[in-house]
């Protein structure tokens, strides 16, 4: 049965467009807070939202979204809330998926949490620490859940490597634009293009791009060749920024309308 | 050389593994390639000993504490003087191992993480023997508590940057390290200073590390004409320790003792003691024993020993633990003190704090075997850096 992520990339295939996919740390900038977040992703127009799941050692992520875990966890975040989130963004008709590091997974009970994102209307999670040697229980237990595995590919994967992973993934695959941490760029990577048009040699799966994306031109030029453009960075900036929790939910909502126009530019 | 398949992945057990980003496979790949070939390869071989015979200081000594020993059931204590190696403690036999690959891998720039600083120094003075650009990452609480140590580093021309996120101390030293290397990974090797990490680095750091244990098996043969009844080590990622047990694994008869850091006592919850008192997790891409919350949060650890202070241990000992074959104690830090204090006193060995973990399980084990059983105890290191914390703690004032 497809998920509610397949579904949106097939309608975004049939628009000829890009999705607008937008990542906030469950928790963030506190648990009520986070569900407003959500609704001002999906007030501006997004197509598919991530939670992530903070954690205390995220090493694929820079300043900001350490910054962001941090205050999340000092509120003692836990599983049931990014559940809880998870199911704020589906509950609003969103496509939406979980991004955690493997151990929290392990730790909930690799079979119950696919089961849980399922219960919480949840397509799938976005794991960037697990491997796909490692990936056997993971693969059964999001089977018989039947959630995507997505995957994270980066411009280091190699040709021969890149089909084994990508035959792993559902829903679409992640590339990194580029090698280093989360974070907001000047420019998007050169080596996106490049890399996205290895994968498409190998898979027919959507593939949305992420890492360093934070403006409508930056998401204009990735919808110009993927199927999904991922920001997160960019927004929790904004609401670190903000001077009080309202105005900073006005940003995102005007940011996620502006990077909604973007994606709809790129062809 | 036959190699299994849990060797390619990295298993030992259930435990080890890989869990990175993608973007790290490549150089993985390419650094467990680089660690078989040069095994293989007499000439890496010849040049790492040569390295050790001229440079470390190996052989490293054995020394028989017989006074020390007094306190310990008057057990023989027969001591591995890694304190003697070329910057002070074992730390040194795995950095030029890994040296001379960064060298063959063509890459110009390491990175490396530290606690104590035994293992920043240690990765600075390769670089600067090698002519290699060197960058060590260290929490901020740990760069005050060993000072001195930022200084040596500073002073061998490498660049210290302090670490402010989470704890501020090893684990998310670690953590720096990892995005640094992801995002410079072409040009940089990441010189891991322990047993832990994804695959190759338990296995390639062991292999570096059991000349150790086969010194001292020799060492210990020629002296008592037998095989210790146990070999006793400190254990914070667990290099030193799988070090010199890794020769005595096949020896049925040789108990394998791993002394943890207790801190405050485990039950406190204030401790370093990953096996004693932890789960199985993941933590900086192996799978083995962690300290963790219901959520799968790591717990920050607590101990006096700021290079014992890890939330994490490598995975065969999590392994060697759960078939057996080695035991895990916790040790708290005042009878690490004690054991520091006393080893100084009988000895005229000041050791590092750390090792002082491994004495004080010595002083146990003796008193619970008797005079008739051999000890033989890994001196990881000595204590120069450790003078500053021993002041304060016995209140010498300084
Ligand atoms: C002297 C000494 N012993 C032991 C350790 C702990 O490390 P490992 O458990 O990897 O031997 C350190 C770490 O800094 C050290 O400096």
């Amino acid at each position: 049965m497809p998920t509610a992520l397949d579904e949106l990339f097939i309608k975004v295939r049939a628009e000829n467009r890009a999705a607008l996919i937008a990542y906030v740390p469950a928790g963030f900038p506190t648990l009520q807070g986070c569900k407003k977040v959500i609704k001002a992703f999906v007030d501006g127009g997004v197509d598919a939202i991530e939670i992530g799941f903070p954690y205390s050692d995220p090493v694929m992520d820079g300043p900001t979204i350490q910054a962001a875990a941090t205050k999340s966890l000092e509120q003692g975040t836990s599983a049931s809330d990014v559940l809880d989130a998870l199911k704020t963004a589906t509950d609003l008709g969103v496509a939406a998926v979980v991004m955690t590091y493997w151990n929290p997974i392990e730790r909930f009970g690799v079979d119950a949490f696919a089961q849980a994102i399922a219960d919480n209307g949840g397509s799938g999670v976005i794991t960037p620490d697990l491997t796909i040697e490692e990936s056997e229980r993971w693969i059964t237990a999001t089977d018989s859940a039947s959630i995507n595995r997505i995957y994270v590919v980066a411009p280091s994967t190699t040709d021969a490597r890149l089909p084994l992973v990508t035959k792993q993934c559902g829903g679409f695959i992640y590339a990194a634009s580029l090698m280093g941490v989360t974070g907001t760029r000047a420019a998007v990577s050169s080596g996106a293009p490049d890399l996205v048009a290895r994968i498409k040699k190998v898979s027919n799966l959507p593939i949305s791009v992420g890492l360093g994306v934070s403006t409508r031109e930056q998401a204009k030029s990735v919808a110009g060749y993927a199927d999904g453009v991922i920001v997160g960075s960019a927004f929790i900036n904004k609401l670190l920024d903000a001077p009080d929790e309202e105005s900073g939910l006005e940003e995102v909502k005007k940011l996620t309308q502006e990077l909604a126009k973007g994606v709809r530019e790129g062809r | 050389m036959t190699i299994d398949q849990s060797e390619i992945l990295g298993h030992f057990g259930p435990y080890g593994g890989r869990f990175v980003p993608e973007a790290l496979i490549g150089a993985l790949d390419e650094l467990a390639a680089a660690h078989i070939l040069a095994q293989q390869d007499p000439t890496f071989v010849a040049e790492l000993n040569h390295l050790h015979a001229t440079y470390t200081g190996r052989p490293s000594i054995i020394t028989e504490a017989k006074r020390f020993a007094e306190h310990a059931g008057g057990a023989r204590i027969i001591l591995k003087r890694e304190d003697l190696n070329h910057t002070g403690s074992h730390k040194i036999n795995n950095v030029l191992g890994q040296a001379l690959l960064t060298k063959r891998m063509g890459k110009k720039r390491i990175i490396a993480e530290t606690g104590a600083g035994q293992h920043g120094v240690a990765s600075a003075t390769a670089a600067a023997l090698m002519g290699l650009d060197c960058v060590v990452y260290m929490g901020e609480e740990d760069t005050k508590r060993q000072s001195l140590n930022v200084a040596r580093m500073k002073l061998l021309g490498a660049q210290v940057v302090p670490v402010t996120s989470g704890s501020r101390t090893l684990k998310d030293a670690i953590n720096e390290a990892m995005r640094d290397w992801v995002t410079n990974v072409e040009s940089t090797h990441y010189l891991l200073g322990t047993v832990a990490g994804p695959h190759p680095f338990p296995t390639m750091v062991r292999d570096f590390h059991k000349i150790i244990g086969e010194e001292a098996r020799e060492q210990v043969l020629e002296l008592t004409g037998r095989l210790p009844d146990a070999v006793l080590a400190c254990v914070g990622g667990g290099s030193n320790a799988i070090g010199i047990f890794h020769r005595f694994i096949s020896d049925a008869g040789v108990r394998l003792i791993g002394l943890e850091a207790g801190g405050d006592g485990v039950e406190t919850g204030r401790h370093a003691a990953t096996i004693t008192g932890g789960t199985m997790g993941v933590l900086h891409g192996t799978r083995s024993y962690v300290l963790q919350d219901k959520n799968g949060q790591t717990i920050e650890s607590h101990s006096i020993s700021a290079g014992l202070d890890y939330p994490g241990v490598g995975p065969e000992h999590a392994y060697l633990h759960d078939i057996g074959r080695a035991e895990y104690r916790a040790i708290t830090d005042a009878e690490a003190m004690e054991a520091f204090s006393l080893l100084s006193k009988t000895e005229g060995i000041i050791p590092a704090i750390e090792t002082a973990h491994a004495l004080a399980g010595a002083i146990k084990v003796g008193k619970e075997l008797g005079p008739e059983a051999i000890l033989l105890i890994n001196l990881s290191g000595r204590g120069d850096k450790d003078v500053q914390t021993a002041a304060q703690y016995f209140g010498i004032p300084l």
